[in-house]
């Protein structure tokens, strides 16, 4: 099925590209005397080589997705630094392959599955989503990946399997920001077994049609778009289904101001910060702050799973 | 140090205050290869608080460098180094007022009453006034020995700017705390040289009454 907003979004994106390519070739020109970084002009490159096979997914938003050097140079990845250029800068030798998933907990197909067998028997979807960080700033990314839902179902979960438990690579050597405890390592996110199963939350693998780059959490991350950046928790090695509600890694550091939930709200402030408005990443210096919509503005999805649920209490 | 060449060094340090300045409007519009990175208005508005915060306490400097040198001459751009503090502050809060908040004055009135963290940083920017206004010779001579009261409100001041800073930090709190540190370093060095100072008087009392 094919909307024809979807390839609108998308042929958007390779005008803009080609735009980029073209301006690349120029201040290339203007710069390669100067000796600037190659990992600089390689990372525009990169935008214009899709090297993944890729079919339109739903729910894509129509808004101009930011740029490749926006998504691939602005993260937060504590495990490769703390500063938004970090993970850029400190997770360029991140070893993805080959890489193994251990499965385990509440369903009849535990196991440790090898990357590849994961992924490949599903097609792989480009989806157009907004990306809010609890930081009040936001981006649209154009992500490549598989409905987690789809995944999932194929470990077979048991009628025990409330929860979903995702843990990042521990790794003190290849991930310098785990040599400072920041946070408790390994990193851990979760989410209810309905989120899990919701089509719109994503097992990431891709963004702009290629294969992701580490320093967005290769090989393998979680999206889930109506929720703050922090829960998509970044190069998994491990998924647990749970009967209890797991301890999330924010909430653990300050769970005066990081819930379980973590759902977008306009609403509910963060104890330090407002998050009435969001900071669209891209924008012109003299751009306003956008307002930030309940559930990121995926309300007519999701709203219905937190029925009955005090937002407020559980952020 | 003569008159002459510390009118020189003056304005040395004049163009070296301006320094930071100069990195960040080369960053701003792309010169030189620079950026300020994806989210240029938040990159802008921290850069200059801490370089706001580093003149509060390279100004609470002067004095205990000047002592551990015996370079007298130093206490004479106290007063530059000072009013950059103060400039960087005020630039701080006005791209924060005006690029990030677009001068909407009810959001910045609400902002600063309900987050803790601006109403510290507002009030250290509104403590810096008057000493950015008395810092004249004129007005020197006129609060006479008022001044120098007025201006410990810098300690106040430089205490809030440090707390300012470690509140706004989502987690990672190495760098407040090198702050702090330097901070508590600065303010010690007072403390102790006032309570030798006591005590100094206070044996020269008992010396002369016994």
């Amino acid at each position: 099925m094919k909307s024809s907003n979807r390839i609108l979004s998308w042929e958007i994106t390779s005008e803009a590209n080609f735009l980029n390519r073209r301006q690349f070739l120029r201040e290339a020109g203007l710069v390669a005397g100067a000796g600037i970084a190659s990992s600089v002009l390689t990372g525009r490159l990169l935008a214009d080589e899709r090297d993944l096979e890729t079919v339109p997914g739903p729910f894509s938003t129509d808004e101009k997705p930011n740029s490749w050097e926006d998504v691939t140079t602005y993260n937060n990845f504590y495990e490769f630094g703390t500063g938004k250029e970090d993970p850029y800068q400190n997770a360029q030798a991140f070893v993805t392959r080959p890489w193994t998933v251990k499965v385990s907990g509440e369903c009849d197909k535990p196991g440790d599955y090898h990357f590849e067998d994961l992924i490949s028997p599903h097609a792989l979807e480009d989806r157009v989503y907004r990306h809010r960080c609890v930081e009040a700033w936001s981006m649209v990314v154009p992500w490549v990946g598989i409905p987690l839902g789809d995944l999932l179902q194929r470990f077979k979960p048991n009628s025990d399997a409330k929860f979903l438990q995702f843990k990042t690579l521990h790794d003190p050597n290849q991930m310098p920001g785990q040599r400072r405890s920041v946070l408790k390592w390994p990193y851990v996110e979760a989410l209810t077994i309905d989120e899990a199963m919701h089509p719109l939350t994503l097992m990431v693998v891709g963004v702009y049609g290629r294969t992701l780059p580490n320093q967005n959490g290769a090989p393998l991350r979680l999206v889930v778009p109506w929720k703050y950046g922090f829960k998509g928790i970044k190069s998994i090695v491990e998924i647990k289904f749970t009967r209890r509600q797991p301890r999330n890694s924010w909430r653990v550091s300050a769970p005066g101001e990081y819930g379980f939930y973590a759902n977008v709200n306009p609403e509910v402030d963060h104890p330090r910060w407002s998050q009435a408005r969001e900071r669209r990443i891209g924008g012109s210096l003299f751009a306003a702050k956008q307002p930030t919509l309940m559930f990121n503005g995926y309300s007519d999805e999701v709203a219905h799973l937190y029925a009955g649920l005090d937002l407020r209490k559980n952020y | 140090m003569t008159t002459k060449n510390i009118r020189v060094l003056k304005v040395v340090v004049f163009l070296l205050c301006l320094l930071p300045l100069g990195k960040l409007g080369l960053e701003l519009f792309g010169l030189a290869g620079m950026s300020l990175g994806a989210n240029p208005i938040e990159e802008l508005i921290h850069r200059l608080g801490k370089w706001g915060l580093n003149f509060v306490l390279i100004t609470l400097a002067v004095t205990p460098l000047r002592k551990w040198t015996g370079l007298n001459w130093l206490i004479r751009f106290r007063r530059m180094l000072g009013l950059f503090a103060f400039f960087y502050v005020l630039m701080h809060f006005l791209t924060y007022a005006g690029l990030d908040q677009h001068f909407d004055i009810p959001v910045i009135i609400e902002d600063i009453v309900e987050r803790p963290y601006i109403t510290i940083g507002i009030s250290a920017l509104l403590l810096l006034l008057p000493l950015a206004v008395t810092s004249t010779k004129g007005m020197m001579r006129r609060l006479g020995k008022h001044w120098q009261k007025l201006h410990r409100l810098v300690y106040v001041i430089a205490c809030l700017g440090v707390w300012h800073f470690y509140w706004q930090v989502k987690k990672d709190i190495l760098e407040p705390s090198i702050y702090i540190f330097i901070l508590v370093v600065l303010l010690g060095y007072r403390i102790l040289a006032r309570w030798r100072r006591k005590r100094a008087a206070r044996t020269s009392l008992d010396w002369t009454s016994g």
